[in-house]
């Protein structure tokens, strides 16, 4: 259906991601900006679990090998199907032989880095231990367990009958949904267990200071620069089982917000926990941005939560309307 | 000053985190074992992942109320007896030392003990599998002779391979696949340990024993 034809390192087929093999050693994968994934899938009428590619790094470049409904959202790449621009968050139709090109993503009326490439029907990878992730670390998943390679072909699953030659978009859920303290980007973060062992002036930092998202971040972990975080005493935990957007802090103090490569156990001791509902937003956030942590409470991280489930279920009417598709919710 | 209760705490909205009271020991993760077993069958719990002595027990969505399930986990944990886990035993022929062992010479230097003592006190012992985590089929094991403790490295090797058998900290492990790691590699060893094709995927599961038999050591 589509062949890649030029890709930076670390394109890959990702979904929602895996669940349930955590007892194995295996980590969850799935797609950073789960809410852009999301969003294409629906724009498409594909099944909520349905593959899509994500791209890092760019220019990136495929050729159509069959006509093809298709969407791309997250980043604003500035893309062109055969040199005419596609609008971002779109649903788009292309034929057989014609070139989708994505640049550098623009860092305008939103900041994101990572696009997603949607294909209706889904990328057609086979799924294993329930999901078509690819997980790096084990080797499996996705296309051959590995990232995306020029001369790769990938084939879609069956479209949606229903589709029809419709072009639309939807708003992206960083100007709808935005979050900013201060002058920043912001993501929610609950207290973790070891977060009563650092000192008052670890705490002020974490909450008061400006984090800089350091080169050293990728989709095992962002490793975030700032002031020190230090424990009242050093602080030994015992390897236990963590989810991403756990903030571990090593001893140096410069933080670590696992993300959803992340491996399923770890030893550091954890200050907070970046919520579920905000972590497409820090997914997103450019190499060398600066972000803010906001302190939030259980029922406040309940409710943003909510809020996504909200916007996408509106995403779902709207297509729903636009497309004239009937489904069952 | 230890506690001798147990600790609750959350793990954003997507997890929360029960770690047992005391020192790492087996009795003790047998009752996460049981503890496991039953908190993996309740409606709002996705997976119950136990670590060292420790439980993780991810939502299948998150509650509206934590209370609950903390004050559910506490009385089960009370209940929990030790559940003796009918284990294999499997045996790992290892080959110690020489370009698959790159760390050793620091073990040896660490510990004061030369490579044949080593080799001894690392084989000796049947270690039990008290969790996988880390990276697919990676074992957590317990039983390590604290004389051949070695701390982890200052910096983390970019890459170490598969079977690759190391020691960090109290603990001694197996690498299932190639990744980056702290541990002093002292030897390697040719299992699989894990395959997605298979059901289940990882070769060990928890409560089963290993040992390591010398198949070379070179000096």
């Amino acid at each position: 259906m589509i062949e890649i034809v030029t890709t930076g390192a670390l394109a890959t087929v990702q979904d929602r991601g895996r669940d349930g093999a955590l007892k194995w050693g295996v980590g969850s994968s799935g797609a950073l900006d789960d809410l852009a994934l999301a969003a294409g899938n629906i724009l498409l009428g594909n099944d909520e679990d349905a593959a899509g590619i994500e791209i890092q790094i760019f220019p990136f470049q495929a050729r159509f090998t069959a006509d093809c409904v298709f969407a791309i959202t997250g980043a604003d790449c500035a893309a062109t199907l055969d040199d005419l621009p596609l609008p971002p968050w779109w649903r788009q139709t292309a034929k057989a032989g014609q070139i989708l090109n994505l640049g550098l993503p623009r860092q305008g009326a939103w900041s994101a880095s990572r696009a997603y490439l949607c294909l209706g029907g889904g990328v057609d990878v086979p799924q294993v231990l329930g999901s078509r992730s690819t997980q790096m670390r084990g080797a499996f998943g996705g296309l051959d367990g590995r990232a995306l390679r020029s001369g790769d072909r990938l084939r879609a699953g069956p479209a949606n009958n229903a589709t029809k030659h419709v072009s639309f978009g939807l708003s992206p859920p960083a100007l709808d949904l935005p979050l900013m303290a201060g002058d920043l980007p912001a993501v929610r973060v609950l207290p973790a267990a070891e977060y009563d062992q650092y000192t008052e002036a670890a705490h002020h930092a974490l909450w008061n200071d400006v984090w800089r998202v350091t080169p050293q971040s990728n989709r095992y972990g962002y490793r975030l620069e700032g002031t020190p975080l230090l424990p009242v005493t050093p602080i030994e935990t015992r390897s236990h089982g963590i989810v991403p957007g756990v903030i571990q802090v090593p001893p140096n103090g410069q933080p670590i917000v696992q993300m959803r490569d992340a491996q399923p156990s770890g030893g550091y001791p954890k200050i907070g926990v970046v919520i579920a509902a905000d972590l497409w937003r820090l997914g997103q956030a450019p190499i060398g941005s600066r972000i803010r942590f906001i302190r939030t409470s259980w029922d406040d991280a309940i409710a943003a939560g909510e809020q996504t489930a909200r916007w996408l279920a509106e995403a779902r009417r709207l297509v729903d309307l636009h497309c004239g598709w009937t489904r069952s919710h | 000053m230890i506690s001798d209760q147990p600790r609750i705490s959350l793990l954003g909205t997507s997890a929360l985190l029960f770690e047992a009271p005391g020192a790492t020991e087996l009795a003790t993760q047998q009752r996460i074992w049981a503890l496991a077993r039953e908190a993996e069958a309740w409606p709002e719990i996705r997976e119950a992942v136990p670590g060292m002595n420790n439980l993780m027990l991810s939502f299948s969505s998150p509650p509206r109320r934590c209370e609950p399930i903390e004050t559910r986990l506490r009385e089960a944990w009370q209940a929990a007896m030790p559940l003796p886990v009918d284990g294999r035993l499997i045996e790992l022929p290892v080959v110690y030392g020489g370009d698959g062992g790159p760390h050793m010479a620091d073990v040896i230097a660490h510990t004061g003990l030369d490579i044949d003592q080593i080799v001894e006190i690392h084989s000796a012992p049947t270690y039990v599998v008290y969790a996988l985590g880390s990276h697919p089929g990676y074992c957590y094991l317990g039983g390590m002779d604290q004389r051949i403790a070695t701390p982890r490295r200052k910096t983390p090797v970019v890459s170490i391979p598969g079977g690759a058998v190391s020691i960090g900290g109290a603990q001694t492990g197996v690498s299932a696949s190639d990744g980056p790691s702290g541990w002093n590699t002292i030897g390697t060893t040719a299992m699989q340990f894990f395959d997605p094709a298979r059901d289940p995927p990882a070769l060990l599961r928890p409560g089963d024993a290993l040992r390591f038999r010398i198949a070379e050591v070179i000096r």
